[in-house]
């Protein structure tokens, strides 16, 4: 056994600790740090099966912006007095679902050992065809060229979230804001992180998303660090979190999804098909979509956080 | 030339590796939230120094050497604020559990 195989067995059996470690946690608080550092041990994971792209989006989003939201969720709940006040499931009902876990498992499990080896793959073809799109990252030609359609609709899941956490505010706050993120009068320590930080993250974001059509990285994990940013903003109390009703706020919600759904009907005159680019300008015309998908996803990821408005709207 | 390299290499990363080993055990065997909040941010801040000192002479380029040195650089910046945060955290919560 090498020693890169041990490192991996190592990291396996790493990973599976603490998922036993979120579920076990006697704390909200501690199965969220739990659940943080699972998400970056599985982006490790997805480092070593070559899939820099999907270990970025699993660090920006299954880690950070879930994390994120777990812990103000954990928060709120804490302080609503209702995190300790439910009683235990019965006994009954925690058994069904350890054995639909298990059966759940052991079906993926079967379906994993019996895959064929080589596996099937749809990777060589997707290699192939990379040349008429004019990226050099398969994986962005997939997803925005390959399957853009449903790439289209998953910026449009994210736009129901924020319909799903606004439609929750009760009527008087109806066009008010949310509440502030972090306490007033921020620590010293939180502003500096801020101040010098946000300008670094806001040109990392950017490139991860301009190397995207070539290198791992992209909209979706450029727009995750933007958001992140936008949130340490509205923790250290710089910004508040713009009203709902914001004009500016609710364009660049729909702004992915808007360009991407235009440009696509667009195919339909210029290239003789939904969702088709015109040959030689399909480079640029992704470029184009995933600008404002990357402005979008910036915008949605911390007005879910922020969650629904709290303030009665300013007249 | 290339062998002193090598060994500058394997000697910073050792000695990062083991500041690292020592971070994790204070964090394990220290008996209050600070003192486990110190031996943390020693770890991160030489260990991962060290580790990235040990890593230069092997980049392929000198914008390769920049990001390294950028990355210790956040981790600097991020590991020291959210030190403060949580030491303040703790006093103002008034207890060390």
């Amino acid at each position: 056994m090498s020693v890169l195989q041990a490192l991996d067995i190592g990291l396996a059996l790493l990973v599976l600790a603490v998922a036993v470690w979120t579920i076990a946690a006697a704390e909200i608080f501690g199965a969220v740090v739990a659940y943080v550092a699972y998400g970056l041990l599985l982006s490790i994971v997805w480092v070593r099966l070559f899939a820099p792209d999907v270990a970025l989006t699993e660090a920006a989003i299954g880690s950070g912006v879930t994390g994120i939201l777990l812990v103000t969720s954990g928060a709120r709940l804490n302080s609503a007095g209702k995190a300790s006040a439910a009683a235990p499931p019965r006994l009954s009902l925690r058994l069904s679902a350890a054995a639909l876990a298990i059966v759940a498992a052991a079906a993926l499990a079967g379906v994993i050992l019996t895959l064929p080896d080589p596996g099937p793959t749809l990777a060589p073809e997707a290699r192939r065809e990379l040349a008429a799109t004019g990226l050099g990252n398969p994986v962005t030609a997939v997803l925005i060229a390959y399957r853009s359609f449903d790439t289209m609709l998953e910026k449009i899941v994210l736009l129901l979230a924020v319909v799903g956490v606004w439609s929750v505010a009760p009527d008087r706050f109806w066009g008010g804001a949310p509440a502030p993120l972090g306490r007033a009068n921020p620590q010293g320590a939180l502003v500096l992180l801020e101040q010098t930080l946000v300008p670094l993250g806001i040109l990392v974001g950017v490139h991860t998303f301009w190397v995207g059509a070539d290198e791992p990285g992209g909209a979706f994990q450029g727009g995750a660090i933007l958001a992140a940013m936008w949130m340490i903003v509205m923790i250290a109390r710089v910004s508040e979190p713009p009203s709902v009703n914001s004009r500016w706020l609710r364009l660049a919600l729909i702004a992915g999804p808007g360009v991407f759904l235009v440009a696509g009907v667009a195919g339909l005159g210029m290239a003789g098909n939904f969702f088709a680019y015109p040959d030689g300008f399909a480079k640029p015309i992704i470029l184009f979509i995933e600008a404002f998908m990357l402005l979008t996803i910036a915008a949605t990821l911390p007005v879910l956080v922020a969650g629904p408005p709290r303030r009665s709207p300013k007249p | 030339m290339s062998v002193a390299l090598d060994l500058f290499s394997i000697v910073a990363i050792v000695a990062g590796a083991f500041f690292f080993f020592a971070g994790s055990v204070g964090l394990l065997r220290f008996p209050d939230s600070l003192t486990r909040l110190h031996a943390l941010s020693k770890a991160d801040n030489l260990g991962l120094g060290l580790i990235v000192l040990g890593l230069l002479p092997r980049v392929e380029s000198l914008l390769g050497a920049l990001k390294l040195l950028a990355i210790w650089a956040l981790v600097l910046l991020s590991g020291a604020a959210s030190a403060q945060l949580i030491g303040r955290a703790l006093r103002r919560r008034g207890g060390d559990e």
